[in-house]
């Protein structure tokens, strides 16, 4: 790096400056030049660990998912896609499919249009929104774990809060056995990553409604509009950018989601809140079927690369202009 | 989910943190005989995590020191779940502590496939001999010594005598019919009969495991291992009559999503009096008590019933302990320490202060609860012994049966379904 770096600096330096260069075109080539090297020696420390901490391991599990291996020595039981037809197979993993989908679906369709609605209302003046801001922020810096401890504590059939609770105030019939109840387990999770999640998007959402003008929905009221269409056509087009990013995390989030289900439940009961990353956890270091588990990391990752590509291309395509340098707009 | 977008700093800091802990774990496997002053250090990784146990250990280690004053002990305790994905590490790395915690069976025997353990059928020979062989099962790989207990255990059902007196059971049921008839007796009081932990599957294998060693037999139970081959009529039943339980409800409310030691788990469901009984093993009591408050003088023990016209007779128990196996050239220090280890003396004092069953037959009379003399007895008496599935058969197959048998009790799959899925399992292994 520094045999590269310092002849750049010498030219460069300002205490004997250089004669000017006769051909101006040369000049522009060796500063080019200089300033290419420049970049890849900034570069070089982050883009070896980006390789070996990021780019290896990807590439040594796409390997691993054409092998039957146990983890231990190199995978040489080599079964070409056995791994992936195994995985289209099995009943569990379709499941996690399903529900990986629902969970985008339920995050879109209740969780999002929630935390919009919260910020919307605690973007009014009302009194003590900042505790109510803080408090419904509070749930995202809780860590997965505790959160899942608390919740099973909360949720368990008739000792739980939740059933006391319910109990008490005569509505017994709607507590049950939350996560322990196939049918209910879903439903139960869903609801606790609102609470988690929604606070997040709220803050979101509300950093941008504070960057929408005032002027603007003042002259859509003086222009008579109702407070409906001042929402849907002053502030829901301004807010579309915060609106588009928070989808993404969402639903990234939802098909990378390990910590929260593992902790309440590891997938069960019999495999009815199990995500992707619990059945990969279990065939990995449960199992040690570590190449199989490789083919469930594969797909996650694939399913995970198209949609943030696609989303890039076709919905993030306007809020991403001038912010990502393009060889052409980059080489002035 | 946490930061799915992580910022590249972020990132960077991970991976840094993820290296740094790579590092550190790469570090544990460090050198440990020669020295330049004469003295071996010996590296003992162990599970004891808990209190008295911990102390106990550290304390026996210092006498050992003592004794020897050319030999150092380092003590390594980890928690139970990482201390098995330690281990995963440092078996990929080729390198084991000289002294080690192992359950035997499965795992073992990869690890000792591997070529990374001491065979010690020759260096403990004149020793070892002596000591309770239902104990020294589980760690026999080939006929070869590959590890020496410290603790042995079985399973059994643990009841509340007070809820069985009042639902009219004078005396604990001998066959899985007379088990039937008591569990509906207790419902018949309103008594939750049973509790269960859904969450963790491997206690509904234990049900599983033990009714096939009714119907089939120990020894057909090993064979079945031996062959791959779990579909014969026996092991079938088996889950027949497991689905016949199931019918009756006897579970607790939410046993699906139970654990098994938390403060609404299975142990606590036992030991606060809510739920009869419980199948489980030795420590069955001690965890009653540290979930929930504990059962004292009602607490009673009974052992698996036996299944009329079976094969398999209620002196075959189910069971599995602790013990240690020593990593492939580990220093003569590191044999001696098993020998003391597993000495009257300090049989008799890990018996007294820590709970755990005796391994040397002449340290028995330092055993007192009740129970625990109870599943001595039974130990001694047995006939034949089987480890816990999911110690004794390769992970993969071990998850499997337990996931099985979790299946079935949650009504999703037949007895014919686990009996093909295990199977099937068994025969993709190697």
């Amino acid at each position: 790096m520094t045999s590269t770096f310092l002849p750049d600096k010498r030219a460069g330096s300002g205490t004997d400056l250089p004669p000017p260069p006769a051909d101006p075109a040369r000049g522009r080539a060796r500063r080019r030049a200089v300033n290419w090297l420049t970049a890849v020696s900034f570069q070089v420390p982050a883009l070896v660990l980006f390789i070996v901490l990021v780019l290896l391991p990807i590439l040594f599990a796409l390997y691993a998912a054409f092998f039957r291996w146990g983890g231990f020595g190199m995978p040489s039981d080599y079964v070409g896609t056995e791994n992936f037809t195994r995985l289209f197979d099995d009943p569990v993993f379709l499941g996690d499919l399903w529900r990986c989908l629902l969970l985008v679906l339920l995050s879109l369709a209740v969780q999002l249009p929630f935390a919009l609605a919260m910020a919307v209302l605690l973007n009014q003046r009302i009194r003590g929104r900042a505790l109510y801001r803080m408090l419904f922020f509070a749930p995202y810096v809780l860590s997965e774990a505790i959160t899942g401890v608390l919740f099973s504590m909360i949720f368990a059939p008739d000792d739980g809060l939740a059933d006391q609770v319910l109990d008490n105030i005569g509505l017994g019939w709607v507590g049950g056995e939350w996560f322990s109840d196939p049918s209910t387990v879903m439903a139960t999770l869903f609801l606790v990553m609102t609470w988690k999640y929604f606070g997040f998007h709220m803050m979101l959402y509300l950093a941008g409604l504070q960057s929408i003008p005032k002027e603007l929905t003042e002259a859509a009221l003086i222009d008579g509009a109702s407070p409906w269409q001042r929402f849907r056509n002053v502030t829901l087009p301004l807010l579309a950018p915060t609106l588009r990013i928070s989808v993404f995390l969402s639903v990234i989030g939802a098909i990378q989601l390990f910590d929260l289900v593992w902790v309440v439940t590891q997938g069960g009961p019999d495999h009815h809140s199990e995500t992707m990353a619990v059945t990969m956890f279990q065939f990995g270091f449960k199992r040690y079927q570590v190449g199989y588990a490789s083919a469930i990391s594969v797909v996650m990752f694939g399913i995970s690369l198209v949609f943030a590509l696609a989303y890039q291309r076709f919905v993030l395509r306007r809020d991403l202009q001038g912010a990502t340098t393009t060889m052409r707009g980059g080489g002035k | 989910m946490g930061d799915p977008a992580l910022s590249r700093r972020g990132f960077l800091a991970a991976s840094a943190a993820a290296g740094l802990g790579m590092t550190a774990l790469s570090g544990c496997g460090g050198d440990s005989d020669g020295g330049s002053s004469g003295t071996t250090t010996v590296e003992w990784w162990n599970i004891s995590t808990t209190q008295p146990t911990k102390d106990v250990w550290a304390a026996l280690a210092k006498k050992f020191e003592a004794q020897n004053p050319k030999v150092k002990i380092k003590i390594v305790q980890l928690e139970n779940d990482a201390y098995k994905s330690k281990m995963t590490a440092l078996i990929a790395s080729g390198k084991l502590p000289d002294i080690f915690h192992t359950w035997g069976g499965g795992v073992l025997r990869q690890q000792v496939d591997a070529g990374l353990v001491e065979d010690l059928t020759d260096r403990t020979k004149e020793w070892s001999e002596g000591l309770l062989p239902v104990a020294k099962e589980p760690y026999l790989i080939d006929d070869q010594v590959y590890g020496i207990p410290f603790d042995i255990g079985m399973v059994g059902f643990w009841y509340n005598k007070a809820l069985f007196k009042k639902a009219g059971i004078d005396t604990p049921p001998t066959t899985w019919s007379g088990f039937l008839d008591a569990v509906r007796a207790l419902k018949a009081k309103n008594i939750t009969p049973i509790a269960l932990a859904g969450k963790e599957a491997w206690t509904g294998m234990y049900y599983w495991a033990y009714l096939a060693m009714r119907t089939a037999g120990a020894e057909a139970v090993q064979k079945a291992a031996d062959d791959k081959d779990f579909t014969a009529p026996e092991f079938v039943q088996a889950g027949r009559l497991l689905k016949e339980l199931v019918d009756l409800q006897p579970f607790q409310k939410g046993f699906l999503g139970a654990a098994y030691s938390t403060p609404s788990g299975q142990a606590a469901a036992v030991g606060n009096g809510k739920a009869a009984m419980e199948l489980m093993g030795q420590w069955a009591p001690v965890v009653q008590a540290d979930a929930g408050k504990g059962l004292g003088d009602d607490l009673g023990f009974f052992p698996f019933p036996e299944v009329e016209g079976g094969k398999g007779a209620i002196t075959e128990v189910f069971g599995g302990g602790g013990g240690h196996a020593l990593r492939r050239g580990a220093p003569q220090a590191a044999v001696d320490f098993l020998k003391f280890f597993a000495s009257e003396t300090t049989d008799r004092e890990l018996v007294k202060k820590t709970g755990v069953l005796p391994v040397v037959p002449a340290a028995e009379d330092a055993l007192t609860d009740v129970n625990l003399k109870a599943v001595q007895t039974q130990l001694k008496a047995s006939t034949g012994f089987q480890l816990y599935l999911d110690q004794a058969y390769a992970p993969a197959l071990g998850q499997e049966v337990n996931e099985s048998v979790a299946a079935l009790i949650a009504g999703s799959k037949s007895p014919e379904q686990i009996s093909e899925s295990i199977t099937k399992v068994a025969k993709e292994e190697q």
